[in-house]
C-alpha cells in the first residue's frame, strides 16, 4: 500500500524525521494515505504514534522531510494557512483537550463557531452529534465533572461535528469499556462509509481486530509495515 | 461578530474585579486629563475676554493741527492688525474724566485749562490680540511724527500668557503620561485575561480557529473597557463641573465667570481617544503574549 496510487492521495510523508532536541521520535517515515482510507497506526508506548499525528496538523513542525496534506505542502505553508489546514481534520486528542471552563455544548460548538456557522445550525448540529455519542444528558456539564469515558465521547463529538475530511484519533477508546468503544468505532466507521478518511493511533488490539482495517506498526520511531516484528 | 462580542462580555464578567479596576483607572486618567482641558478652555476664554479689552491709546502732540486728524487716522488705520480707530478729542476725554470722578469734580473745576491731549483709541483685529503683536502695532504708531505717546498697559497680560503657556505644556505632558499609564493598565489586564485563557486559546488553535476569531474578543474587550472608562471619566467631570459651577454662579454674578463645559466635539474626542487606549493596550498585549 505504501506509495500506492490507485486512489488519489490525501496524506503523503516522504522521509520524515522528527526529533525533540536530541530525542529521535520518528525516523525516516514514508507513507501514503489515500482518500477514504481507514488506517490504524499501532505500536508500543513511546513508539511515536502521537508524534506522527501531530506532524499532520502541524501540532509539531517536521524536522526533516516532506509532508503533504490534501495538496498542501506543510513545510511551505504560511502561518495564515494553518487554521484552514487544521479545519480539514477532526482530531480526537489522547488527552482530550477539552476546555475545562466551558460546557460540553460550548466545547463542541466551538468548532462550528470558528468556521463561522449560523447559531441555529450550530445548536441543532451539536445536539444531534452529542446524541449520537450518547452524552446529550450532560450537555451543560463542565468537562472536569465528567468521567474519563464521557470526556472521550465529547472529544469524539467535537472531532466529527465540523464534517472534516480526515479524522485523526489518538487512542479514541483508551478510557472506554468495550461497549462504549464499539459505539465510537461504529461512529468512525460511519464517517468512513460517508467518504471520510480515518487514521487511528492505538495499541488497543481488540479495536484493531474488530475493525479489520489496514494497519501499520511503529517501533522506536520507525515504520515497520503491516506486521509487528 | 455577535459571538466575539458575547465572548468579550463574558470575559469582562468572568474577570469582574480586574475589569472594574481597569475601567476605573482609565476613568480616573480621563477625569484628570479632561479636568485640565476644561480648566484651560475656560482660562483661555477669560484671557480672550481680557484680550478683547486691549486697546492702544495714541496721544497726539499738543501742537497738531486739527485738519491733519483725518490723515493721521487714515495712517493708523493702514497699519496691519488695526481694526478701528476712534478719535477722542480732549474735550471728550475731559468730559469722560469728569463723569468718572463725579464726587471729586471740584478738583477739575479748579483747572482753568484742559490738560488732556487729543487722542486716538485703537482696537486690534482678533488675530492681533496677542501681547507681541500689540507691542508691534504700538511701536509703529509711536513712530508716526504727530504722535507723542502710546499707552497699552497690558504687559501683565503678556506675562500671564507666558505662565499660562507653561501650564499648558505641563498639561500636555501630563496628558501624555496618563495616556501611557492607561495603555499600560489595559495591556496588563488583557495579559492576565490571556493568561487565564491560555488553555482555551491553545485548544481553539488546535481545532482550526483563525487568529481573528481568537483575538477579536480581546480587542472588543479592550475597546469596551476604554469606552466605559472614557464615558465614566467625562460623566464624573460633568457632575463635578455642574456642582462647582452652580455654586460659583450663585456667589458671584460676575460676567467674567461665564464658565462652560467642554464642547461636544472635544469630549467625544476624548472618549474616542479612550477607545483607542483600549485598543492599543490590547494590541500591545496580543503582540507580546499571543504569538502564533
Ligand atoms: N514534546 C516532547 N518533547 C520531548 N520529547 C517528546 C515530546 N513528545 C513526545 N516525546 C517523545 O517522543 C517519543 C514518542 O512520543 P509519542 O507521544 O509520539 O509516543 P506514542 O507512541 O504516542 O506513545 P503512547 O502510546 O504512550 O501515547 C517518546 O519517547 C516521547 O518521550
Ligand atoms: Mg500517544
Amino acid at each position: 500500500m505504501i506509495g500506492g496510487k490507485d486512489k488519489s492521495s490525501i496524506i503523503q510523508m516522504f522521509h520524515v524525521h522528527k526529533h525533540y532536541g536530541s530525542k529521535k521520535a520518528l525516523i525516516d517515515i514514508t507513507l501514503n494515505v489515500s482518500k477514504n482510507d481507514f488506517l490504524f497506526i499501532s505500536g508500543p508506548s513511546g513508539a511515536g504514534k502521537s508524534t506522527l499525528l501531530k506532524l499532520l496538523y502541524l501540532g509539531e513542525p517536521v524536522s526533516e522531510g516532506q509532508v503533504l496534506v490534501d495538496g498542501m505542502n506543510l513545510s511551505r505553508i504560511s502561518r495564515k494557512r494553518i487554521p484552514p489546514l487544521r479545519r480539514k481534520f477532526g482530531i480526537i486528542f489522547q488527552d482530550y483537550k477539552l476546555i475545562s471552563t466551558k460546557t460540553v455544548f460550548d466545547n463542541v460548538a466551538l468548532v462550528l463557531e470558528a468556521s463561522g456557522k449560523k447559531k441555529k445550525f450550530i445548536e441543532k448540529k451539536v445536539k444531534s452529534v452529542l446524541r449520537t455519542v450518547g452524552i446529550e444528558q450532560r450537555i451543560n456539564a463542565l468537562p472536569p465533572s465528567l468521567s474519563g469515558g464521557e470526556q472521550q465521547r465529547v472529544a469524539v463529538a467535537r472531532a466529527v461535528v465540523g464534517s472534516p475530511k480526515i479524522i485523526l484519533a489518538d487512542e479514541p477508546t483508551g478510557s472506554l469499556d468495550s461497549d462504549s468503544a464499539d459505539i465510537i468505532l461504529n461512529l468512525l466507521k460511519g464517517f468512513h462509509t460517508h467518504g471520510g478518511t480515518v487514521i487511528v493511533a492505538t495499541h488497543d488490539k481488540e479495536l484493531i481486530r474488530k475493525s479489520g482495517e489496514r494497519i501499520l506498526y511503529l517501533k522506536q520511531g520507525r515504520l515497520l509495515g503491516p506486521t509487528p516484528i | 461578530m455577535a459571538t466575539y462580542y458575547h465572548r468579550a462580555i463574558q470575559d469582562i464578567k468572568d474577570n469582574g474585579f480586574l475589569s472594574a479596576t481597569t475601567i476605573i483607572t482609565i476613568a480616573l486618567s480621563i477625569l484628570i486629563v479632561s479636568a485640565f482641558a476644561l480648566f484651560f478652555t475656560n482660562a483661555n476664554d477669560i484671557m480672550n475676554y481680557w484680550g478683547k479689552g486691549v486697546r492702544i491709546m495714541a496721544y497726539l502732540k499738543p501742537d497738531t493741527s486739527q485738519k491733519n486728524f483725518p490723515d493721521i487716522k487714515r495712517e493708523i488705520q493702514g497699519i496691519y492688525g488695526v481694526q478701528d480707530v476712534n478719535f477722542i478729542s480732549k474735550e471728550e476725554a475731559f468730559k469722560r474724566l469728569k463723569e468718572q470722578m463725579k464726587r471729586q469734580s471740584s478738583i477739575l473745576m479748579n483747572l482753568n485749562e484742559n490738560p488732556l491731549p487729543d487722542a486716538f483709541e485703537i482696537r486690534m483685529t482678533a488675530s492681533s490680540q496677542g501681547g507681541e503683536k500689540v507691542e508691534e502695532i504700538a511701536t509703529k504708531i509711536e513712530s508716526l511724527p504727530s504722535i507723542e505717546d502710546v499707552e497699552y498697559g497690558q504687559k501683565w497680560l503678556e506675562r500671564f500668557t507666558n505662565i499660562f503657556d507653561l501650564f499648558r505644556l505641563a498639561g500636555y505632558a501630563m496628558g501624555g503620561i496618563f495616556f501611557m499609564a492607561a495603555v499600560f493598565i489595559v495591556a496588563n489586564t488583557i495579559r492576565l485575561v490571556i493568561y487565564t485563557r491560555r488553555e482555551e486559546i491553545e485548544i481553539m488553535r488546535l481545532v482550526g480557529a483563525s487568529e481573528k476569531f481568537i483575538k477579536s474578543p480581546f480587542y472588543i474587550e479592550g475597546i469596551i473597557q476604554g469606552t466605559l472608562g472614557g464615558i465614566i471619566g467625562i460623566a464624573a467631570l460633568f457632575i463635578t463641573f455642574k456642582l462647582i459651577s452652580s455654586s460659583v454662579e450663585h456667589s458671584f454674578k460676575y460676567e467674567l465667570l461665564n464658565i462652560r463645559f467642554l464642547s461636544p466635539e472635544f469630549y467625544c474626542g476624548i472618549i474616542l481617544c479612550s477607545m483607542f487606549v483600549g485598543w492599543l493596550g490590547c494590541y500591545i498585549s496580543l503582540k507580546q503574549f499571543l504569538k502564533a
